[in-house]
């Protein structure tokens, strides 16, 4: 005891190390155990939860709707003309830390437009057995071409099925969507689509 | 008699009925534990197989049965077959004695629901939960593993302990039914009240020793799944895990039985409705009977929904120091007044003897809460520093850490 109240005095105490006196604490009160009768009603609250509305939702026939930002399958989304907004830059795979995506991009060509711009997404794949849905590859999207919908029924019978190809994830053709490839909006370039000035497919497009 | 001039072809089709009655309150009692025990958590519990869920017990049994027999390479073979068997059996032999009806016309032959009336029906009962045990102990023992065998040393332990409870509650039933017999058992207490209220502590007794007996919640401890993974049963699989399962239950429902015959009455309508015991020729005592078996049922499944586990030694010892001390002093207490008041006729004597037990109870649990006191406000003193080297303990730590930046990083 003495031994240790020296070394105490020999040693200056760190920066950081404060006095354990001086350290506020409050004393726990310890009851110990309660009365029969008051433990007699945890026999009450079972008895009572009983006839309580129970809180199971009978799910295959009933589907609740999930939180508002719940992180679901993927979409890829489409610009109002129906051209891709994915541009192939891989961001999305490079975020992934389940290295769930692959992304193979191509050149959009005047005969093969697929989205606005230079490049297009050519082979867009997420491994659904990989994927942890933590939505980083989401943040990462410059082009807001990826995104999460709500939809969690995502199992299946292989694992083949479970690798969403393009067409599996592409968002639905809209009231005046074409499907891509066509060319851009007449007299727009990439940056009239991302500031939202395409609103629809143009009448000239769809004769083509 | 009603029950000695049976002839053969009834005591077979009572057998029958005994062990279909058992089997089917097992499944319909499965089924039943599990909704109610899922309504007390706010939970659904098994609604698809069937109408509500009904034959859910009935789909686990055919997947029981259709799913591989393992036997471990260190089993011992024959004993590890055997084990559930003695298990179910005993299980099952308990029913032979409760008596299920009053007089009833059984296919044309006035009889009584009751497979056998042996002039120590209670005593038989005890006898083969005991047997049961076997069951418990081989099967733990025989699958050469270790939480097996420590799950039926448990077990055992328990089973043997309680039945020393049980046991002494069951014996002021006897000094005041003067019998051993179910049957008579259940004739006494319609001369009087029924023993559940005329003995209270020895219904307290009994209903607490049958939830250790039966090794259910809160004393499944043989079974606890955090300590010993399945208890005994941990090495059975298929047909032979489903006669473990279905030997437990029936236990549950043979215990709640023979509570129903001893304390509340048996198959006699509650006092006020005599009248409709002639309901039905007689039959409908037998659904008074198990309006009282599933109320017993329903308090083991509400232990199950509301009390944690008990430790080990907390259990041996509320078994041992509280349970059997309290039933031996009840006794004492039952044997006396039953004395005074068979041989003299004066109430003030009985009334007298019973003042003073209570004084003397009161005026021991008053000294008991003051030596209780007393032990909590001793102030321990600090034993001397010893001359040796010892480390530091963590009370004699002086300084803390703490980061200057917040967090632990600093």
């Amino acid at each position: 005891m003495a031994d240790q109240n020296e070394s105490n005095s020999l040693q200056p105490q760190g920066s950081n190390e404060v006095d354990i006196s001086s350290v506020e604490y409050e004393k726990v009160d310890q009851p110990g155990p309660k009365s029969f009768f008051v433990q007699l009603q945890g026999f009450w609250l079972t008895f009572a939860t009983m006839f309580k509305k129970v809180n199971t939702v009978q799910y295959p026939e009933v589907k609740e709707p999930t939180a508002e930002r719940f992180h679901g399958r993927h979409q890829l989304n489409r610009h109002p003309d129906g051209l891709e907004k994915c541009i192939g830059c891989e961001l999305c795979a490079w975020a992934c830390p389940a290295d769930a995506i692959y992304v193979e991009g191509a050149d959009n060509t005047p005969d093969n437009q697929m989205s606005p711009g230079e490049r297009y997404g050519k082979v867009y794949q997420i491994n659904y057995l990989r994927c942890v849905f933590c939505g980083l590859c989401i943040e990462a999207c410059p082009t807001r071409a990826l995104t999460m919908t709500n939809e969690y029924e995502l199992a299946d019978s292989t694992r083949g099925k479970l690798i969403f190809e393009k067409d599996d994830l592409l968002g639905p053709l809209r009231a005046g969507m074409l499907p891509p490839p066509h060319p851009m909006y007449p007299g727009s370039t990439d940056t009239n689509y991302y500031n939202g000035d395409v609103t629809e497919a143009h009448p000239s497009q769809e004769q083509k | 008699m009603l029950l000695l001039d049976d002839p053969g072809w009834i005591i077979t089709l009572k057998a029958l009925i005994v062990f279909v009655v058992c089997v089917v309150l097992t499944i319909m009692s499965v089924w039943g534990e599990r909704r109610i025990v899922a309504r007390m958590q706010m939970r659904v519990g098994p609604n698809r197989v069937g109408k509500f869920g009904l034959i859910q017990a009935l789909a686990d049994g055919v997947k029981l049965a259709l799913k591989e027999d393992l036997i471990p390479a260190a089993a011992d073979k024959i004993v590890f077959i055997i084990a559930p068997i003695i298990s179910a059996t005993a299980a099952f032999m308990a029913f032979a004695v409760m008596p299920l009806t009053g007089p009833v016309n059984f296919f044309g032959e006035e009889t009584v629901m009751q497979l056998t009336d042996l002039p120590v029906g209670v005593l038989y009962v005890l006898a083969i939960a005991s047997v049961g045990v076997y069951g418990i102990v081989l099967a733990g023992w025989s699958s050469g593993s270790t939480y097996p065998l420590l799950g039926g040393l448990r077990s055992s332990a328990q089973v043997i302990s309680y039945e020393i409870a049980m046991g002494l509650s069951l014996v002021a039933v006897f000094i005041y039914s003067g019998s051993m017999s179910t049957s008579s058992i259940v004739q006494a207490q319609q001369d009087t009240w029924w023993y559940g209220l005329v003995l209270f502590p020895s219904f307290v007794i009994y209903a607490i020793s049958m939830v250790g007996e039966t090794n259910r919640a809160p004393f499944d401890l043989a079974e606890a799944e955090g300590e010993l993974v399945g208890g005994f049963h941990t090495e059975y699989s298929s047909l032979k895990f489903a006669l473990f399962f279905l030997a437990e239950y029936v236990n549950i429902i043979a215990v709640s039985a023979l509570a129903t015959t001893l304390f509340l009455g048996g198959y006699h309508a509650i006092p006020g409705l005599g009248f409709t015991e002639q309901w039905l020729g007689g039959w409908f005592t037998l659904i008074w009977f198990f309006i009282k078996v599933l109320f017993f049922f329903f308090i083991f499944v509400w232990l199950r929904g509301t009390l944690p586990r008990l430790r080990y030694d907390q259990f041996m010892q509320f078994g041992w120091k509280v349970l059997i001390p309290v039933s031996l002093l009840w006794i004492l207490v039952v044997a006396t007044l039953r004395i005074i008041s068979t041989t003299s006729q004066s109430r003030v004597v009985t009334f007298g003897f019973a003042g003073v037990v209570v004084l003397i109870v009161l005026g021991i649990s008053t000294a008991f809460e003051n030596s209780k006191a007393k032990r909590a406000s001793v102030v321990h003193p600090e034993p001397a520093a010893p001359d040796f080297a010892v480390p530091s303990l963590p009370s004699e730590i002086t300084t803390i850490n703490v980061s200057q930046r917040g967090g632990d990083r600093g």
